[in-house]
């Protein structure tokens, strides 16, 4: 537990950087391509009254957005809460703390999706049931309801792992040799934190974050378990009314977007890794 | 050895030079550091001036305590006790960071930030005392200049793509960036090849003579303490000081039994890198010149100890050696008979250089010549046995004047 390993961060070689920059040029077209063919396909396909009201364009428009915020939130959360716990934990003082840190994220990630939400909402029902508590909703209108708050806080805490662990091993790693230079030359610890530790934690903190962000658009599709919409609603009415279509739809979209999803988060990591290393 | 029977350091400047009071810039006064009160200090009670402009070598074995005194100096370690004085201010309390920026530091893994670029890894330190723009790429592009690095090649390139050798200098280069009084420098080319670490070892001291920075160099190996350093400090455990004095003297006159095997052998013959040729008084030596009669040569022969005459051209020039079988082989002339004059070495060569040349020569004797190459004299080995024993007995004799003032003194 004190020598936590990071998720996946080996800087690609030379072919595989070629390989890599190819895949994030063709994944979007790749995709745009897929989903224009379902689409099609969909269009063309001869569907009950019920199958197509729930296939809505509008409703289906809704549901992904939903995802979308349910994820941006979630992963949002988990950047603000997790990479300021990570350097606090990395510093001296916070040292000690570090492994009972990890130990309670690793919980997080332990408890199964579903038993996290159930569990979000018999604790945390209470106070993000009435709606004129809930600021998140006083602030985004009234699509933005408790079942959704209460999914983003159980995303949180499921996805937080990843992101806290790979901000500390991304800070740890940095070469001694390199802090002590800048401490040599007279900077102060905390311009050491930003000019030196934290750029060069930059990839392998993005790493952990982009796995925090494909845990969360996949999780929340189970936010209509509690009432947070998504696309997990479109499956869910497919199941009831035995429409396959419905639910291939929603499982397609599902996947489209997490994949999307997964590739904003790896031009991220290609934008902001420093020059050099 | 026993704790009592260590001799007490002998500081060969602390005591005795009063009418050429050395310029002190930094002085650590009594400085221990300790990391566990029940364990022996890493430093113990260490009391060193550092002297304006000079390069100043700790060297000792390892676990000595001599990068813990370095680092004792910018206060990347903070001293236990003691006072730390910097150009006449105590600077044992103020704010750390901002004596290290007046304190050049280069470190053996060089420490390069590697998503810099090298002008902003130069830059740093002028960062940091927010220097403008121009002025840091002018003063960038002088330092790539200086460690000898073509800024437009170099300045835009990443840590990553240099050589040790070359990311070694631009270390430098940082340090000495805001052109900094003091550079501490701990082992900094300890970690390039032998063949890099001597140029590195002759451009820094080059670029030394023209920066004339004070400099406190630590390294475990002697002999780059003799290379490097105007004067050595032979620390023994807990970084005492065992001996503090010139590479020479330290090398011609070992206080004690820790000095003498941390010097090792061959010290008589390193000594001999500190001694010029100039310096030398040289016997006159029998010459002849292509046109002196045989008789004449025969009779200079016969009347000096030397079994060897010079033979010099038209323009004094040596040519050959003649022994009394050339000076009497009648069937060729002086010109063409005798071992030819190989070992030759100028006034400014060291000893060390006089010997290398007479220990090749058939003759075992070497010839001075100046730049233009005229006969000046010529060295033979006893002249090198005289030297060695005059620096020995000088040597002795500096600490037996150095003891009796301290007695005197108390």
């Amino acid at each position: 537990m004190s020598t936590p390993t990071a998720i996946s961060t080996q800087p690609p070689s030379r072919l595989a950087g070629m390989r890599g920059e190819l895949s994030l040029v063709l994944t979007p077209l790749v995709l745009l391509i897929v989903f224009g063919l379902y689409w099609w396909w969909l269009g063309s396909q001869n569907l009950s009254g019920q199958a197509a009201s729930a296939l809505r364009t509008e409703s289906l428009l809704l549901q992904t957005r939903e995802q979308i915020t349910i994820t941006a939130l979630s992963t949002i959360g988990v950047i603000s809460i997790a990479i300021p716990l990570g350097i606090g934990l990395t510093r001296p003082a916070g040292k000690r703390f570090a492994g009972p840190m990890l130990a309670v994220a690793s919980a997080g990630q332990a408890i199964p999706a579903y038993g996290l939400l159930v569990l979000a909402l018999a604790i945390l029902g209470g106070v993000f049931g009435r709606s004129n508590d809930n600021i998140l909703q006083n602030t985004f209108g009234t699509w933005f309801g408790p079942g959704l708050t209460i999914t983003v806080i159980a995303l949180i805490i499921f996805a937080i792992l990843p992101v806290l662990r790979n901000t500390m091993v991304g800070l740890t790693q940095v070469d001694t040799d390199i802090i002590e230079a800048g401490l040599g030359m007279g900077m102060t610890h905390r311009q050491v934190l930003r000019r030196i530790e934290l750029p060069l934690a930059v990839p392998v903190m993005l790493a952990g974050i982009r796995t925090a962000l494909v845990i969360n658009v996949g999780m929340a599709t189970l936010a209509f378990l509690i009432g947070g919409g998504g696309l997990g609603v479109a499956i869910r009415t497919g199941i009831q009314m035995s429409q396959n279509i419905v639910v291939l739809t929603g499982g397609v979209l599902t996947a489209l977007l997490a994949l999307s999803i997964d590739w904003i988060g790896a031009v991220i990591e290609r934008v902001l890794r420093p020059k050099g290393i | 050895m026993s704790m009592s029977e260590t001799p007490p350091p002998v500081h060969a400047t602390s005591v005795g030079q009063s009418q050429d009071e050395p310029d002190v810039i930094i002085r650590l006064d009594a400085v221990e550091k300790r990391y566990n009160r029940e364990e022996p200090p890493a430093v113990e009670q260490l009391t060193l001036d550092i002297h304006r402009g000079e390069i100043l070598v700790l060297v000792g074995p390892s676990g000595c305590g001599k990068s813990t005194t370095l680092r004792l100096i910018n206060r990347m370690i903070e001293p236990s006790s003691g006072r730390i004085i910097f150009d006449g201010d105590d600077v044992t309390d103020i704010d750390s960071t901002e004596l290290r920026r007046r304190i050049g530091y280069v470190i053996q893994r060089v420490g390069l930030f590697p998503h810099h670029t090298i002008a902003q890894n130069i830059a740093t330190v002028p960062r940091l005392l927010g220097w403008d723009q121009k002025q840091i790429k002018t003063r960038t592009d002088e330092l790539l200049d200086m460690v000898g690095l073509e800024p437009k090649i170099y300045r835009n390139r990443y840590p990553k793509e240099l050589s040790g050798g070359q990311a070694q200098r631009i270390g430098v280069a940082r340090a000495l960036a805001a052109d900094p009084p003091v550079m501490l420098m701990d082992e900094p080319f300890g970690a390039v090849d032998p063949m890099t670490r001597d140029r590195l070892q002759n451009e820094f001291l080059r670029l030394q003579s023209e920066v004339g920075k004070t400099i406190v160099f630590v390294t475990h190996d002697i002999d780059e303490a003799i290379k490097m350093g105007d004067r050595i400090a032979i620390l023994r455990d807990r970084s005492v000081i065992a001996q503090l004095d010139e590479p020479a003297r330290i090398l011609a006159y070992p206080v004690d039994e820790f000095v003498d095997d941390f010097i090792g052998s061959g010290s008589t013959l390193k000594g001999l890198h500190f001694e010029r040729v100039r310096d030398l008084e040289v016997p006159e030596y029998p010459v002849v010149r292509l046109d002196t009669p045989r008789e004449t040569a025969q009779q200079m022969l016969d009347e000096s100890d030397a079994r060897w005459l010079l033979l010099l051209d038209e323009a004094d020039k040596p040519v050959r050696w003649l022994n009394d079988s050339h000076v009497n082989d009648t069937s060729r002339a002086f010109g063409q008979t005798g071992p030819v004059v190989q070992a030759v070495v100028e006034r400014n060569a060291t000893l060390h250089d006089a010997l290398e040349a007479m220990i090749t020569s058939s003759v075992a004797q070497s010839v001075i010549i100046d730049p233009q190459g005229r006969f000046l004299g010529v060295i033979q080995l006893d002249q090198l046995t005289e030297v060695i024993g005059r620096i020995r007995r000088e040597a002795q004799e500096h600490y037996k004047q150095l003891v009796a003032n301290r007695k005197a003194a108390k």
